[in-house]
């Protein structure tokens, strides 16, 4: 695989100038700060001076004394202090102020990102500065296997392949997997010619039934006592909160191990676009379709991971491919609640065939989304109740989102502050769930859980056989 | 014969940007870096700190043998070219070996240039170009007391330092009324002679040497000016420029004006061979016209250009041309300057002595040049506005007013 490193991202539309990064910076690192942020072309608008670890950095290329160079691991540019002679070339390679004369030294000063934990990034009061790990996902996963054939036959810019590969490599080979009607059978998964296009048993239960026959696979890798295998499903939006609904709902409530992931592209994407019960108001579908009359879906969607957060499930999360590293903390959550109880992962999964999206624009309508609040990453756990994991502040106008996805393209002035008044109304609820509380006290739960990970202590003989009996 | 696809001669900034642009495209091609160096590859920009001390001889090496292994490509030390035979494509070496090649670049430097003085070929006299130089130079300060170095460019400045700052008592002869002519205007330039001045080092500026002389059975000699002075030296050091070394390319076909002739790509005037770095005439961003502009930057643009080229990247770009960049330390302050920082004529100026000295060079509100002393700036940020030729309307007085903090925006906005 290719190289991949983590970076530090800059949101310049959240910056308020507050220059806390650079006052960090500068007393972390006993100098000049490494990062400057400056004003910028209207009065509440700023612009970024920092070392962006370049792939083919051209401060090193022209340093004559060998100070400078790329870190193949963590693709941190070094500078080593001993070896440098002060000639300052270095600062004419470099065409963003990455590098340049600290003055209290005469010497030249570059972000080393604080060694993977950039205190800039943690004093940023304002979300403008992130550190995006994105690269190390991808170095650490990107060489493992690769549990699905190759050439998947998802649209262009699908990003349901990304959440399927990404998803399985995590997981690996001890799984069982059921994907539904849906893209990601449509797309290859289930195989073709008497072959899985997946190196895992996969199946394809009915829309309706997913979770059960999901549930009986558990029990019976319970009966025979092996508790490494992950049962999950990779489902469409229409399989679990429509037609699928009521297995899901039944095998939540009834705490099944099952790791059920949810990649919800608002409709029933594969058979033609039709809307769904998560299709989100005033979308256009081939069944709410813009017109003289009709102008898109008139109803909300419902907001399916609450409904399972309402299950009391072991875990529940809301993710996004826009921000993988979240997406894979949750993986892991999710994956280790499996064996306790249902986990619930919804993933928010743009489609560009069926939203009308331009197939370079996929990801970044995953962050927009995001970041006008249209989607909400959270978490649920019965112990510590909805904690954001990303925080819901500072949003931008859901117009920002809007106008990237082509079937809101007619919207009103009206539907629009529709959507509006629904993310707001959403987030406030969830602000309200979410708020900090003691946590609830201990509940009396139906005894516990009986799968887990291989290694995990095994002492519970007689609830595995009650199970069993189940 | 070895024979190889791709043949190096040089070893510095040039010859290994050259390389990395083929081993990008071409993993697998046959390749070979010749070099008259006995040294792994080095940097001539080093060598003043060599001279110094500061940086040890085995610490300013660029690569190591297992970067060549890795990147399968050998590396023949001690190879001085004497000769190409275009036809044949083959390259012969001082010790009467050829290495033939399917695809060639001479990156081959410059050398010193010796000006026609009457005497000098009768005194012994340092130069600094090698790494074997800069130790030379180094133990002969350890026993000398008086020292004369010809030119006030950047290799003749530091040495001065050098020396100076070892307590020698230094004399420095330039021909032009200025030191550093060409980076810097006349009140930049002051200020730095101003600081040599203070730290004891002689400046004979607008100053001819008629001649020298040996002294002292050879171990010392005089140095006559052209005003009738006449300086004492027991180290005599010759720094006043160089010229490209292409003396081997003598009868190759190579088309040579005062470097090789290339074109927008680096090729030269002849079929597969290539030049890039100090040694290339390539074009002037400011001018458009051929000129020698021996800095780093350059070098590793047209090394990356010209391999590039040698290994067929279809993502070719042509070279867009020099500007003149100069980053310079003296007594531990900063002098920087980039583009036609010395213009005077048709074009817009703004200087600024509130703190330390800067100066702005515009032309139809564009930046063509930037210089200052005591007041750093972003130089590779301001060369990209010279070389997008940015329009700075819309930010003139803020540019003019705050240049380092208006050109991070700028570029900020550029590479969102």
């Amino acid at each position: 695989m290719g190289a991949a490193f983590d970076t530090i991202a800059f949101k310049a539309s959240l910056c308020d100038g507050c220059g806390d990064c650079m006052t960090t910076c500068a007393e972390v690192k006993q100098g000049a700060s490494r990062i400057d942020i400056v004003p910028g072309a209207t009065e509440n608008a700023f612009e970024l001076a920092i070392c962006r670890q370049c792939g083919d950095p051209k401060c090193a290329m022209v340093c004559p004394s060998g100070a400078l160079a790329k870190d193949g691991g963590s693709g941190v540019i070094g500078w080593d202090s001993d070896k440098c002679v002060d000639c300052l070339l270095c600062t004419a390679g470099c065409a963003f102020g990455g590098i340049a004369v600290d003055p209290s030294v005469a010497r030249v000063a570059k972000c080393d990102q604080c060694g993977g934990d950039p205190a800039c990034v943690k004093s940023c009061p304002t979300g403008a500065l992130e550190f995006r790990k994105a690269g190390s996902l991808y170095r650490e996963y990107g060489d493992k296997e690769d549990l699905f054939v190759p050439g998947l036959s998802g649209c262009l810019g699908c990003n349901s392949e990304l959440i399927m590969r990404h998803a399985m490599r995590k997981i690996g080979r001890n799984a069982v997997l059921a994907t539904p009607p849906g893209c990601i059978p449509g797309m290859g998964s289930v195989g073709y010619n008497g072959k899985t296009g997946t190196k895992v048993p996969v199946f394809h239960p009915l829309l309706t039934n997913t979770a059960s026959m999901l549930a009986g696979i558990r029990r019976y890798y319970d009966k025979i006592g092996r508790k490494d295998i992950v049962v999950m499903a990779l489902a469409g939006d229409g399989g679990t909160a429509d037609c699928g609904f009521h297995a899901v709902s039944g095998a939540a409530e009834r705490g099944e191990k099952i790791l059920y992931i949810c990649v919800d592209n608002e409709g029933y994407m594969n058979t033609g676009m039709q809307r769904s019960g998560t299709t989100p108001y005033g979308s256009w579908t081939s069944t709410t379709p813009v017109g003289e009359h009709m102008k898109g879906k008139t109803q909300d969607a419902k907001n399916l991971p609450m409904i399972m957060a309402a299950h009391k499930c072991r875990y529940v999360a809301t993710a996004s491919t826009g921000y993988m590293e979240d997406l894979y903390d949750k993986l892991d959550r999710a994956i280790e609640a499996s064996f306790e109880g249902f986990a619930y992962l919804h993933i928010y999964s743009p489609c560009p065939t069926g939203w009308r999206i331009p197939s370079n624009k996929v990801i970044d309508a995953c962050r927009m989304s995001v970041e006008t609040n249209f989607v909400t990453l959270w978490e649920y756990t019965p112990a510590t109740g909805i904690r954001f994991t990303r925080s819901p502040d500072n949003a931008l106008p859901i117009t920002a989102y809007v106008k990237m996805i082509g079937k809101y393209r007619h919207l009103s002035q009206e539907q629009l502050d529709h959507i509006q008044a629904k993310v707001d109304e959403q987030v406030a609820l969830l602000r309200i769930m979410a708020a900090e509380s003691p946590p609830p006290p201990p509940a009396h739960r139906p005894p516990a859980p009986l799968s887990a990970p291989a290694g995990s202590d095994s002492s519970q003989p007689s609830l595995r056989r009650e199970i069993s009996r189940n | 014969m070895p024979d190889v696809k791709y043949l190096l001669v040089g070893s510095s900034h040039a010859a290994l940007e050259a390389l990395r642009s083929i081993r990008h495209f071409d993993p697998d091609g046959s390749m070979a870096m010749v070099t008259r160096d006995a040294q792994l590859p080095y940097s001539p920009t080093i060598l003043p700190y060599v001279v110094s001390g500061r940086s040890k001889p085995d610490a300013v090496l660029l690569r190591d043998q297992a970067f060549f292994e890795a990147n399968a490509c050998a590396f023949v030390p001690n190879a001085t070219a004497t000769g190409l035979d275009a036809k044949a494509r083959s390259v012969t070496l001082a010790n009467g070996q050829s290495w033939r090649y399917q695809r060639l670049l001479i990156a081959t430097g410059a050398a010193p240039a010796i000006p026609p003085v009457k005497g000098i070929e009768t005194v012994r006299f340092h130069v600094l170009r090698s790494l074997d130089d800069a130790q030379g130079l180094r133990s002969a300060m350890g026993g000398s007391r008086h020292a004369v170095v010809l030119g006030a460019g950047l290799v003749g400045l530091h040495a001065a330092e050098n020396m100076a700052e070892a307590g020698l008592s230094v004399s420095v002869v330039e021909m032009q009324s200025h030191v550093l002519p060409g980076y810097f205007d006349a009140k930049a330039s002051e200020r730095i002679e101003a600081a040599f001045t203070a730290h004891g080092v002689k400046l004979h500026l607008g100053c001819k040497v008629l001649a020298v002389e040996a002294r002292d059975g050879g171990h010392s000699c005089a140095v006559h000016l052209e005003d009738g002075r006449v300086l004492q030296a027991d180290l005599l050091l010759v720094a006043t420029g160089v010229k490209p070394a292409t003396d081997w390319l003598a009868g190759s076909g190579v088309q040579l004006d005062r470097g090789v002739l290339v074109d927008e790509t680096m090729r030269t005037t002849v079929a597969d061979v290539w030049a890039a770095g100090d040694v290339a005439q390539a074009t002037d961003f400011h001018t458009g016209k051929p000129a020698l502009i021996g800095i780093i930057p350059t070098a590793v643009e047209q090394g990356r250009i010209a391999g590039q080229g040698m290994a067929g990247d279809p993502y070719l770009k042509a070279y867009p041309g020099g500007i003149p960049i100069n980053t310079y330390r003296f007594f531990g302050r900063v002098a920087l300057s980039i583009g036609q920082a010395a213009a005077r004529d048709g074009v817009e100026v703004s200087e600024n002595e509130d703190d330390g000295y800067r100066r702005l060079v515009l032309s139809d509100n564009r930046l063509v040049g930037y210089a200052s002393i005591d007041e750093p700036f972003d130089v590779g940020i301001m060369g990209e506005l010279i070389r997008r030729k940015v329009d700075l309307s819309a930010v003139k007085d803020s540019f003019i007013a705050r240049p380092v903090e208006t050109g991070r925006r700028l570029m900020s906005e550029q590479w969102r």
